[in-house]
């Protein structure tokens, strides 16, 4: 199936895949060739991606995902590969969002900072 | 003296000249950016698209919930303008056709009783209506030249806080970029979104084939609509944003071509005034030697061959001075 990974910025992602695997809202879900018409909210998470050419792994930081007539489109503001994330950052994000949640455990922004910075560094460190 | 107003004039000229290679740079800039600008509004063009597919999609499958950014106010009260210009200026009226679009436009709407609420972009917007004494709710600026996506958030995180407190709605006064020699001043309306824009990519979407069955849906429509309005609504902001932009590089090619013809002629001019003077300053100088030789003819009584003479008894002068 064709799967096109869509940012405002530009489109990072165009080729055939074999399976897609994503995190909605509600959980994490898998597409294969001529899944049913589908709409989802993406949560903070990874995105698999079983291009030709291997697995791509993405940080994906929500989104939505539309899947129709075998074509799978995830638009997201941020989408990053593992080799375009700056670990560093991340984990220093990762530290002031930590300190953020410990002083306001009701932050729910800094909660989604939290789960932003640890999925940057999942992925980073798996490749 | 002659010489001196020939020195004034060759002054002006190497000044002028200096000027033509700036302008000319910012032309070649200018002209490159706009190619640039152009890429990144094609660049954008995929995501909105998909986005008002998904929101056309997820309306017709009921999910068009009672949200407030589809909501057509009763009664307006209150607008607000989202004003993009830019942050520099040398760019002929670019700035200039925006901002005062958008002051007729405030003006039309007091004259009917509606009040105003400005949201800028570029220092410039920012500049003109501070200076006019507007009351500016939020001013954004350092990005005219290049948005980025998080620059059209912020902005259009601003406007949305205005429409959901007292503002029943938000226009958009930008420059559209139609092509390279045509750009216009629009001001159009922003929130609330329009409805028949998602039933229009509906139609488009269905003659390409839509899907056969339903969508399945996770969360339900209504809560994927909630977070995907925002979304479009940041979409579009951000392709104002970069037509605008390209708008702006246009606008200023065009006028530092002009200011680098204008400089051409002036040192074609000026050279032309100068050259005169020279000559002028020339035969006067001829003029005074042949007179002089003349007079020195005159007193001695005999007849001379004026201009040989003086030359002649010049140069021996010289050589006897040697």
């Amino acid at each position: 199936m064709q799967v096109e990974l869509v940012s405002p910025e530009a489109v990072l992602f165009s080729g055939e895949c074999s399976q897609v695997v994503t995190r909605t809202v509600d959980g994490d879900i898998a597409f294969l060739d001529h899944h049913a018409a589908f709409i989802g909210a993406l949560d903070i998470g990874q995105t698999q991606l079983w291009a030709s050419d291997g697995i791509v792994t993405l940080a994906l930081n929500r989104g939505f995902v539309e899947v129709s007539n075998n074509v799978v489109t995830i638009l997201s503001d941020a989408a990053y590969a593992a080799d375009e994330i700056d670990v560093a950052a991340a984990q220093a994000d990762l530290e002031a969002a930590q300190a953020a949640v410990a002083a306001d455990a009701d932050d729910d922004d800094a909660k989604a900072a939290v789960a932003w910075a640890e999925t940057r560094i999942a992925v980073a460190s798996a490749a | 003296m002659a010489s001196g107003q020939e020195r004034i004039l060759r002054r002006r000229i190497r000044s002028i000249d200096a000027t033509k290679k700036i302008t000319r740079a910012m032309e070649l800039i200018a002209a490159s950016r706009i190619v640039r600008a152009q890429a990144r509004v094609r660049a954008a063009r995929p995501y909105s698209d998909k986005v008002t597919a998904v929101i056309a999609n997820l309306a017709s499958a009921g999910g068009e919930a009672d949200h407030p950014l589809l909501r057509e106010p009763a009664e307006v009260s209150k607008v607000a303008y989202v004003v993009i210009a830019a942050d520099r200026g040398l760019c002929g009226g670019y700035n200039n056709n925006v901002l005062r679009a958008t002051e007729r436009a405030i003006a039309a709407d007091a004259a009917e009783g509606r009040d105003y609420e400005l949201v800028l972009s570029g220092r410039k917007a920012l500049g003109y209506f501070r200076f006019r004494n507007f009351r500016i709710a939020a001013g954004f600026e350092g990005f005219s030249d290049q948005p980025s996506y998080a620059d059209a958030q912020q902005v259009a995180v601003a406007a949305t806080e205005l429409f959901e407190n007292g503002c029943q709605r938000v226009m958009l006064a930008y420059t559209q970029f139609h092509s390279m020699g045509n750009q216009s001043v629009a001001i159009v309306p922003f929130m609330p979104l329009d409805a028949g824009e998602f039933d229009d990519a509906d139609g488009a979407e269905s003659s390409s084939g839509g899907p056969e069955g339903g969508y399945e849906f996770e969360p339900e429509p209504a809560v994927i609509l909630e977070r995907l309005l925002p979304r479009y609504a940041e979409a579009r902001l951000y392709s104002a944003l970069l037509e605008a932009s390209a708008s702006e590089h246009a606008a200023r090619q065009r006028a530092m071509k002009a200011a680098t013809d204008n400089a051409e002629e002036l040192k074609t001019n000026l050279t032309r005034v100068m050259n005169r003077a020279r000559q002028d300053a020339i035969t006067t100088e001829i003029m005074e030697i042949v007179g002089g030789a003349e007079a020195l003819a005159q007193t001695a009584g005999g007849e001379v061959d004026l201009l040989s003479d003086t030359i002649e008894a010049r140069t021996a002068d010289l050589f006897r001075g040697r």
